[in-house]
């Protein structure tokens, strides 16, 4: 009956392969041929430019609250890239990046930030799932995607992701117990950005690192450079590599940074330094990337410009498609149920009774509608 | 027929889905091993085995939850939760999803699950396991709530539930799991959810109750029929969302008088819903102001006191005269 330390064998392992100054360790260099790192780029400058694009517009009252990306588009990306068209990827809320990998129309990613369902109405085709407001909770149908993966036993896995600031709801612990246990194909990704509106990474958790928490649940983690592309890319492959073989979950915390506001409607000189933010502007992943690409010679200059015309131009056909948008206002009492139930058509014929007495000036007698 | 408890017949109508659809599947704790604490699964582990018949760690949240993902890859999940009180740890789940995602996506994402727990009082169970909480599922627009009153119907409604397109809280009377029996068809049977039933037809009074106190409503009807020469038609509401204001108002305008049951507190109750479309639909057919006989708007007692609080045939017989009378 001694008195001893347990061993627990699992492993925690931090990974980084291309560093923000631009050294690259060539033994971790994942292998991605020279034409998926150009779209790869092209995504993430697109991800970027629609970000920033998006920010003008909630700022002119075109969109509403919007929810930056910028600096985190590493951390989704690499995920996206790592997957088939056949897996699927349960998304936060910044994981744009990743969205325009898989195939959204950007379009459709305005027109939920515009406040419209046909946002969040996710394309045909497309293994994706929408926007999740409710912090966390996401994990937990990611979980059981991922369980019906399993189940289906067809090889998919599925990407789930989460904020560091979502790890402390009880969603994300459940969802992380119930994958151990059932070992589901679910990779669990958190975006650490550092910040959960105001509170730091340090208020959120006592623990030293938030990929720790995977040993709890039985698995193991890996805690990467989320700003690296390709250490995201690294970890990725081998999660999802396990998941497909059979080999159950693995927690990947990303370490990266939010550069914008939390949302438009946030001021985060409230609660954080601007030297703060500048320390994590020289580790933005975008840069990073690019010189990484020009240094291999897959990318120029010109080349460079000659994508982010492009992208400016797909972005204006996306804008000019966006605005053209109606929405049905009586579209609402349609998808409550697969049949409109008796009072749901009572209340749609009570509502278009409104606007036609509305529309008449107000002046017809109000008819009695059942 | 074959002669069932509701317990028999809610256990039958999982095992005919399960063997006519493979991706209909159970999970629950303790639904599996032990077969459920009231043993609603019986038999289905062994039948079907732990996939399709899954003991779940605890955590209510995360049996919903995760079935929401399960729907999306084409399975139809029925949760148990495991009583009453405890769905409300999985309450962001169901209010946040389940019922949201088909219109969050416009129909492309949709839940077709069932979550069945026991529902209410009466058995002498702890605190958090007699919890009445139809109105706070009715509310939520997106979810269909249905509560059997025995085991025929329970049996139906079940198959109705699980073969539904859409997510259905199914709150199964626990007073009434083992109470009595009755003939159940050796076919299976489905019945439409939204349709209330007339239990007992009757001129004079409209008394409508739904789940335990169905029992006790139709056992005052009897009484007031021999005691007191009042011929009472009763309604068995079955799903309180959709509500059947059809056949409620039907009534009411023929016997011009009605008594609402239901042990869930008074404040916003169903009740209270059933009222306001009597009032709006048949005001002018109304010869007396419509009583509620319910449990009062105070937590459930602990269950040395829970008879005080249900509504029993007493308290059905009292409000049914002071409305004949008035």
């Amino acid at each position: 009956m001694p008195r001893k330390t347990l061993e627990i064998p699992r492993k925690i392992e931090w990974l980084s392969v291309l560093d923000h100054e631009g050294n690259l360790d060539k033994k971790l260099e994942p292998k991605i041929p020279a034409e998926d790192l150009r779209k790869l780029y092209k995504t993430m400058l697109n991800s970027r430019m629609f970000d920033e694009r998006c920010f003008h517009m909630q700022r002119q009252g075109r969109i509403g609250t919007y929810g930056p990306t910028k600096g985190q588009e590493a951390a989704s990306l690499g995920f996206a890239y790592a997957i088939g068209k056949d897996d699927w990827l349960v998304p936060s809320f910044r994981e744009t990046a990743a969205m325009l990998w898989r195939g959204w129309e950007m379009d459709k990613i305005l027109l939920w930030w515009a406040g419209n369902e046909a946002g969040a109405s996710v394309a045909e085709g497309i293994n994706d799932l929408p926007i999740c407001v409710p912090v966390a909770s996401q994990c937990q149908y990611g979980m059981g995607v991922a369980w019906g993966c399993k189940l289906r036993g067809k090889g998919q896995v599925c990407i789930t992701f989460c904020g560091d600031g979502g790890t402390s709801e009880g969603d994300f612990h459940e969802a992380m117990n119930f994958a151990g246990v059932y070992q589901t194909p679910m990779v669990m990704v958190i975006q650490n950005n550092q910040w959960a509106i105001s509170i730091p990474r340090e208020s959120q958790t006592a623990s030293q690192t938030i990929a720790q928490k995977a040993v709890a649940y039985g698995f193991d983690a890996f805690q990467v450079d989320g700003n690296d592309l390709l250490a995201v890319i690294v970890a990725a492959r081998e999660a999802v590599e396990k998941a497909r073989k059979g080999g159950g979950p693995t927690l990947i915390e990303c370490i990266t940074y939010r550069l914008g506001v939390h949302t438009t409607a946030d001021d985060p000189k409230k609660y954080r330094s601007d030297d703060e933010v500048k320390e994590w502007e020289a580790k933005d992943p975008l840069p990073r990337l690019r010189d990484y690409l020009i240094k291999k010679g897959v990318l120029d200059e010109k080349g460079d410009q000659a994508v982010r015309d492009e992208i400016k131009a797909a972005l204006d056909a996306a804008t000019h498609k966006f605005e053209q948008y109606r929405h049905d206002q009586y579209e609402m009492f349609h998808h409550m149920f697969a049949d409109m139930t008796p009072e749901l058509q009572r209340q749609m014929a009570e509502l278009k009774d409104y606007h036609e007495w509305k529309e008449s000036g107000k002046k017809r007698q109000p008819s009695r509608v059942i | 027929m074959p002669q069932m408890t509701m317990v028999q017949a809610l256990n039958l109508a999982m095992k005919e889905a399960m063997r006519e659809d493979p991706n209909v599947m159970v999970m629950g704790e303790d639904v599996g091993q032990d077969e459920g604490v009231f043993r609603v699964t019986e038999g289905l582990l062994d039948e079907f085995g732990p996939d399709r018949c899954v003991d779940t760690p605890l955590a209510e949240a995360a049996i919903v939850g995760g079935a929401v993902g399960l729907c999306f890859m084409g399975f139809k999940p029925i949760c148990e939760m495991q009583f009453d009180g405890f769905s409300m740890q999985a309450f962001h789940q169901t209010e946040g999803h389940v019922r949201r995602f088909r219109n969050r996506t416009r129909g492309r994402h949709t839940c077709p699950m069932v979550i069945r727990m026991p529902y209410g009082g009466g058995i002498r169970a702890i605190e958090h396991h007699s919890e009445a909480p139809e109105a706070t599922y009715a509310h939520l627009a997106g979810l269909k709530v249905v509560l059997p009153s025995g085991p025929r119907n329970a049996r139906a409604l079940l198959r109705a539930a699980i073969l539904d397109p859409d997510p259905v809280i199914f709150l199964e009377p626990k007073a009434s799991y083992r109470a009595f029996r009755e003939d159940v068809p050796e076919t299976p049977e489905t019945m439409e959810i939204g349709k209330a039933q007339i239990a007992r037809t009757g001129k004079d009074v409209t008394l409508i109750s739904y789940a335990a106190t169905l029992r006790a409503t139709l056992d005052a009807a009897e009484e007031l029929e021999d005691e007191h020469d009042i011929d009472a038609e009763v309604i068995d509401v079955l799903s309180v969302a959709p509500l059947d204001s059809e056949t409620i108002n039907a009534s009411i305008r023929k016997t011009g008088r009605a008594v609402v049951v239901h042990e869930a507190p008074r404040h916003c109750g169903v009740g209270a819903e059933i009222v306001a479309r009597v009032v709006e639909e048949s005001l002018l057919y109304l010869e007396a102001p419509i009583k509620r006989v319910t449990g009062f708007d105070t937590i459930i007692p602990f269950f040395a006191n829970e008879m005080t609080y249900l509504p029993d045939a007493g308290r059905v017989i009292k409000a049914t005269l002071e409305t004949v009378r008035f």
